[in-house]
């Protein structure tokens, strides 16, 4: 962390627990709470509670005219606490935050209550539970709130340089992106070669151009950048520092192996994908004529007329979908590029030779969007498609002459059963998420059940991850095409430039302070600080503990070792969570 | 204890559920437990949660308070060893935990009525499946109670 300089809050002035006036509002969130939790009966609970002005129900909060209503509510009633009851904090916690601000309110006089994830969304077999329960809980904020006082973010100056990890089509387009907006930028590879997927693809869609070529245009804006750095065969290997001002560790594989400490202030991972390996036997995997989509499609770029296998012509083949997707006991999720992209080469196997016999094994076609044109092309120009049952996959088997048959029952024309010989099977493999351990352990990243990285709101916030500037963005995040995966990297390199092109941050000042008076000075938060924040001071005559809020982290870590409880976390003293401890146990209704 | 309210009575099994204190932390913890309520899982309603920055920021003070308040028990999901902010973090609580227990024991209070795992950002089924079990080892201890040894 860097130098920081105070910033001056509208509405910053002295904590006064005595004579709070505070704003409670309680989320419908559309049915999302108030389906499992009588939400009026909330508002009406915590109405009369000391210090509590104005106590109502909202159908959408965190909509305009929810914030809307709250400025209105501050400014008419002098409300100097605010609480929302509604989502997880760390959704809406900078939005509500804004609605403080905005009406003149010490941002971090606001506190949240989550009634939806820890509340409503789990006990949707207990009304009468969960409504008393977010009772509880919006008291015991309310309890919290009593006891805010208002606080100044600290303020840190931040690098004007992203590290960007992945040299695919992502991570290449985010680099110009950033390098466009007047950010350096470390581009991190961990192959020989940029370009990741596309780079090794010919014509993709939806707009039919070429991945190799794609590649090899985007390299050559980069090289026209000397904002940024490429490094190829490298790997990031250490970080430290906070947000705005991360050292992290390049190692490149050279002779000998040299690594390269660079000064960022965000980092954006788009480390993308690895396709859905079959196992031996899944579906014929193993044997000669059967392929996955990526073979496939590397079959059909490198073709210059009609198909041809290991010398041999294709004159029919059938496409098996949802190999490895959609399955109860593997990967659950649906990689939605796959639907789409076997249209599109379907497309291009019938311009190739329109007399091969091309038939498609669905479960569901989930060409979304204007995609679906690419279905409806795919089926004119002659391509079969057949609706197996979800319980009944096709099965590959091979005939007494060694050719390939594919028996499957057909939903839509009576639940017939169809033998279908054929020269090929592609297996319509989808994405799965690429192991990377060493990273995620590295850069904190957070996993989601599918494996994948997790943004921390998929519409709100959606290549934000919990550690502040480390971003995520493409493929790596779940299965996305080409052209998604570069909107979440430009969104990446949005997100990095609002915040680093001010050359400064604001942090919580949620650190810790001591109470001197207390203070008789042991030593042992000092001992107790990895990082250096807590001195020795002299003061008055007397040896007391002093921590510096730029060096101080916030984990509140020297908090319980201080014998003479002489330590307080700003935003977490002992008085708001024995409030919260409190309150949180009065849940009957008034 | 000197319980302020009632515990609720869960509509769906007709008893009161053991109220259960949670101390979570926000970045790693508190997502796991948003993450159970995304996919909702169930658990009982007695449960409530405090979300701070990090496990060794906890006070056993607040433990002893939580229980002597009306908590039937308190629950500790830690970090363990994903917590950005301590290499050690995993330990301190630990020491936190020992300490606590042996605050409860001085006060007459079983020990077992705190507990504590690693929760990380993606562990709902975990969390929710502690919640269970701890839910129905208070309700257990109820009988212990009862019959005078531990309150």
């Amino acid at each position: 962390m860097s130098a920081k300089q105070p910033t001056t809050i509208p509405g910053a002035r002295a904590a006064e627990p005595k004579a709070r006036r505070i704003g409670v509002y309680v989320c419908h969130c559309g049915g999302n709470i108030s389906d499992y939790v009588d939400v009026q009966a909330v508002a009406d609970a915590v109405r009369h509670e000391p210090g509590v002005v104005v106590a109502k129900t909202m159908m959408f909060a965190c909509s305009d005219a929810g914030q809307g209503e709250m400025e209105a509510d501050i400014a008419a009633n002098d409300l100097d606490g605010l609480v929302v009851a509604s989502c997880s904090p760390k959704l809406h916690v900078v939005t509500f935050r804004g609605v403080a601000k905005r009406s003149g309110m010490n941002p971090y006089e606001y506190n949240q209550a989550n009634i939806r994830e820890q509340c409503s969304w789990t006990h949707t077999d207990d009304r009468a539970g969960a409504t008393s329960k977010a009772i509880g809980l919006v008291r015991g904020v309310i309890g919290r709130t009593r006891l805010t006082e208002a606080l100044e973010p600290l303020v840190v100056e931040t690098t004007q340089k992203a590290l960007i990890v992945g040299g695919g089509i992502t991570g290449l387009r985010s680099a110009i992106g950033m390098a466009d907006i007047g950010l350096g930028v470390f581009l991190v590879e961990r192959e020989a070669e940029l370009g990741g997927w596309v780079g090794r693809f010919g014509p993709i869609f939806p707009h039919e151009r070429d991945g190799r070529e794609l590649i090899a245009g985007l390299v050559v804006e980069i090289k026209k950048r000397p904002s940024i750095k490429v490094f190829t065969r490298a790997e990031v290997v250490t970080k430290t520092g906070t947000f705005g001002n991360y050292q992290v560790g390049i190692r490149v594989a050279a002779d000998p192996p040299q690594t390269i400490t660079a000064e960022v202030g965000s980092i954006v991972v788009a480390t993308g994908f690895d396709s859905y390996q079959p196992a031996e036997n899944e579906f014929g995997t193993g044997l000669d004529a059967v392929l996955t989509l990526p073979e496939f499609k590397d079959l059909v770029d490198h073709a210059d007329g009609p198909l041809r296998h290991n010398g041999r012509p294709v004159r029919s083949l059938a496409y098996i979908y949802c190999v490895g997707s959609r399955q109860p006991d593997g990967n659950e999720y649906c990689s939605r590029f796959c639907c789409t992209a076997t249209a599109h080469l379907s497309i291009r196997v019938a311009a190739l030779d329109p007399r091969l016999r091309q038939y498609h094994l669905y479960r569901d076609i989930r060409t979304y969007g204007n995609f679906e044109l690419l279905y409806t092309e795919a089926r004119k120009s002659g391509a079969v498609y057949v609706k197996y049952p979800d319980d009944a996959p096709p099965v590959v088997s091979v005939e007494a002459g060694g050719g390939l048959a594919v028996a499957v029952r057909d939903l839509l024309s009576g639940d017939e059963e169809l033998e279908i010989p054929v020269d090929l099977v592609v297996l319509v493999t989808g994405m799965v998420p690429r192991k990377n351990e060493e990273m995620v352990g590295l850069l904190k990243l957070p996993i989601g059940r599918d494996g994948f990285f997790n943004e921390i709101h998929p519409k709100l916030r959606p290549v934000e991850t919990m550690v502040d500037g480390v971003l995520i963005a493409g493929a790596c995040q779940g299965p996305k095409c080409s052209a998604e995966s570069v909107a979440s990297g430009l969104a990446a390199v949005t997100q990095s430039a609002s915040v680093l092109k001010k050359g400064v941050a604001e942090l919580d000042p949620l650190v810790a302070t001591v109470d001197p008076d207390r203070c008789t000075w042991c030593g042992k938060c000092e001992t107790a600080c990895p990082y250096g924040a807590i001195e020795k001071l002299s003061l008055n005559g007397r040896e007391v503990a002093t921590i510096s809020e730029a060096g101080c982290k916030g984990c509140g870590g020297c908090v319980p070792i201080c014998p003479e409880n002489a330590i307080d976390l700003r935003g977490y003293t002992d008085a708001q969570i024995t409030a919260m401890i409190d309150g949180l146990l009065e849940e009957a209704i008034a | 204890m000197t319980a302020s309210a009632a515990a609720p009575v869960s509509e769906r099994t007709g008893t009161s559920a053991p109220r259960i204190l949670v101390f979570s932390t926000n970045n790693i913890s508190d997502p796991g437990i948003d993450l159970a309520g995304s996919a909702h899982l169930h658990y009982s309603p007695g449960v409530r949660v405090i979300s701070l920055p990090c496990t060794s920021g906890i006070r056993p003070s607040w433990i002893i308070h939580a229980v002597k308040q009306g908590f039937e028990g308190v629950f500790i999901a830690s970090d363990g060893d994903e917590c950005a902010y301590l290499p050690d973090c995993a330990k301190r609580a630990s020491r936190i935990v020992a300490e606590a227990q042996g605050l409860l024991k001085a006060e007459g209070l079983a020990p077992q009525r705190l507990k504590m795992a690693a929760i990380c950002s993606v562990c709902a089924e975990n969390f929710a499946k502690h919640m269970i079990a701890f839910s129905e080892a208070l309700t257990a201890l109820r009988t212990t109670d009862a019959a005078g040894a531990n309150r």
